[in-house]
């Protein structure tokens, strides 16, 4: 119980930190939303002015920090000047998406890692080994960027998939089952992309860390035995192996948020990712942060559920 | 003794590529800019080998290209002439060329993009940007990391505090994130040279924790060895002990991490370019030649406008390859 209060109140200080990290990157910014105004002959530089007094960007650093975090207690995280509307219920709905998104690749990655280094580390050096090696190390080479492309190409090609956006134009006709098969057909290659991004990296540690475990002595003894291969593995080594697993499931949180960024705006899906890129353009303050601030409150909550299933997995840390 | 040969050949493949971007102005047979308005999104020329009459050349020959009919953005080859691909020719602003044909033929070995500029050269004057870029920011992070890591390590007390806890910070954001947040205050409208250096810095700036931590593990380790505390007792100063005993140690991590960082930032300008965020038209780099792919009908149909992109695989791989064998070997 004291180490989950630990954890928490060291994640909530990780998250004040972060915000006044970018607050003060983004205020040091020369030119802000208004510059471009200042620009344009038709507006006077008073009303620039007033614009920027309303907006509170003409107040000093600390000042403009402790109204965002009033609006933060409120639920607003401050005001977008682009949308002329309170940021977070923007960044909730993309947010969401960005979610289903970066998770269902996350299932999906984990799953396919954990069978694949597991048949691997099962025979080293035998056939399976050898193509899922070849494989990983291929993909390796492969950046998300180019992965996404490459799969968008394809897309465009064959025509089987949509190209872009997240539903079909007629979303709202459709009955239930059709809204699903319609998302679904959208998130398959942003998906496909992310996994394949995500899959060569933990094959590997999970090949790496299965291996080491299998030449313990517990598992010469399960298999003395006569325990099936099988068992041995998924009941056995596994649960042995997870300790490293489940510190790498917090880094692989952060990089599958990355990469969806990326992903996002190239497939055109509407999660946070062109919001942020769109608010960085029009220095659209108070989004900018509000998106970087998801982001790193995703991963904390990433690593929070990593320290999680490590307290359930590895009885040696809960002895301690 | 299979490590060290992975090493030293994945070394010597990159320092051929380095050397080909560095001398981009001879081994590119045209300019970044040099513009062909007849023949926007042209295909990759084909290099013949055996001519209209059947015969078969030991010397590659080009046909012109041209549109037909005009104006359809279809592209024939005429081959009533054949043009000889020469070695080593003289261009038309003076120096030479690794190899190009006779105008009024051209040779574009990657095709062309909207403006009929040849995707080769480009791919070569990009590489100049995108390839460096990694370099230089990752030397720039290794030594930050290495600063922050070694002070921290070694000096410990508040200070050790202050770094650490600002590693925390730099590592609880994904980097893509963090990266749109620095380069989202940095100014948008600025030269390609410009953009080119402040790319280094922010990419540089962003990945300072990771090394930082490893090195203070090394140094908190090294630090107490025997013969570190047998040097500080005949008086060696804390800096003769950091150069001279201490930081040698890290020497393997900081190459592995090397190995490890510069692929991620080539990748990092990569992108930051292909959203606009980097390097600017008309200087090419790999990140913005990719950006045309945002319009639907280039993706559609122009599969040459890919292949920057798979410029980047063979780099990729030779980068992790390295790392792996660097890795091992300072096990």
């Amino acid at each position: 119980m004291r180490y989950v209060v630990t954890r928490l109140i060291h994640s909530a200080a990780l998250l004040v930190g972060v915000s006044m990290l970018t607050f003060i990157f983004l205020r040091l910014a020369p030119g802000d939303f208004f510059t471009d105004l200042r620009l344009n002959p038709q507006v006077s530089a008073q009303t620039v002015a007033d614009l920027r007094a309303q907006a509170g960007l003409d107040q000093p650093l600390p000042v403009t920090y402790v109204r965002w975090l009033k609006s933060v207690a409120r639920g607003d995280l401050g005001l977008s000047l682009a949308y002329n509307a309170r940021v977070a219920p923007l960044l909730w709905d993309r947010a969401r998406n960005t979610l289903l998104l970066a998770g269902t690749a996350m299932l999906l990655a984990w799953l396919i890692a954990i069978v694949a280094g597991l048949s691997s580390a099962a025979r080293p050096h035998g056939i399976a080994d050898r193509l899922i090696g070849g494989g990983t190390s291929l993909l390796l080479g492969v950046p998300e960027l180019v992965l996404a492309l490459g799969l968008l190409a394809l897309a465009a090609r064959t025509g089987r998939f949509p190209t872009g956006g997240m539903v079909s134009l007629g979303f709202a006709k459709l009955n239930l089952t059709g809204k699903l098969k319609d998302v679904v057909l959208h998130a398959a290659l942003p998906v496909a992309a992310l996994v394949l991004g995500a899959l060569p990296v933990l094959v590997r540690h999970v090949r790496a860390s299965v291996l080491e475990v299998l030449q313990a002595p517990f598992i010469q003894a399960a298999r003395a035995h006569g325990i099936p291969r099988r068992r041995v593995l998924f009941g056995y080594a596994l649960p042995a192996a997870a300790n490293p697993l489940a510190s790498l499931f917090g880094l692989s949180v952060a990089a599958l948020l990355s990469g969806s960024l990326l992903v996002e705006v190239v497939m055109g899906w509407p999660g946070m990712g062109p919001l942020l890129l769109e608010a960085i353009l029009a220095r659209d303050l108070y989004v900018v942060i509000g998106a970087v601030m998801f982001s790193a409150a995703f991963l904390v909550g990433g690593n929070l559920v990593a320290d999680a299933l490590l307290y359930t997995v590895d009885p040696r840390i809960r002895a301690r | 003794m299979r490590n060290r040969s992975t090493i030293w050949l994945s070394i010597g493949v990159l320092a051929l590529l380095h050397g080909a971007v560095l001398t981009a102005h001879f081994v590119a047979p045209y300019d970044f800019a040099a513009q062909d308005r007849d023949l926007p999104y042209a295909p990759p020329t084909r290099l013949h080998f055996i001519d209209a009459r059947g015969r078969s050349h030991l010397r590659p020959f080009v046909y012109r290209s041209v549109e037909q009919p005009e104006g359809s953005g279809h592209y024939v080859e005429d081959s009533s002439r054949a043009y000889v691909v020469q070695f080593l020719v003289s261009s038309r602003s003076g120096g030479r060329r690794l190899f190009g044909v006779d105008e009024p033929a051209s040779i574009f070995l990657l095709g062309t993009d909207a403006y009929g500029r040849d995707q080769f050269s480009r791919l070569v004057y990009g590489g100049r940007i995108s390839l460096m870029a990694g370099l230089l920011a990752a030397a720039l992070t290794l030594s930050l990391g290495l600063l922050a890591g070694a002070s921290a390590g070694y000096c410990g007390g508040w200070l050790d505090g202050i770094i650490m806890r600002g590693a925390e910070l730099f590592l609880a954001l994904p980097w893509l994130y963090l990266l749109f947040a620095i380069r989202a205050f940095l100014p948008l409208h600025i030269s390609p040279a410009q953009a080119f250096f402040l790319l280094i810095s922010v990419i540089g700036l962003v990945g300072w924790a990771r090394p930082a931590r490893l090195v203070r593990g090394l140094v908190l380790s090294a630090k107490e060895r025997t013969y570190v505390l047998a040097a500080r007792s005949f008086g060696a100063s804390g800096f003769y002990l950091l150069r001279r005993h201490i930081l040698p140690q890290t020497l393997g991590v900081m190459l592995t991490q090397a190995a490890i960082l510069v692929p991620q930032f080539i990748l990092a300008e990569v992108t930051l370019s292909f959203l606009g965020l980097g390097v600017g038209e008309p200087v090419p780099s790999w990140g913005n030649m990719l950006a045309t792919l945002q319009q639907y009908s280039v993706l559609a149909s122009y599969w040459w406008m890919f292949l920057p992109g798979l410029a980047l695989v063979p780099v990729f791989w030779i980068y992790h390859k390295l790392a792996d064998s660097l890795h091992e070997e300072t096990l």
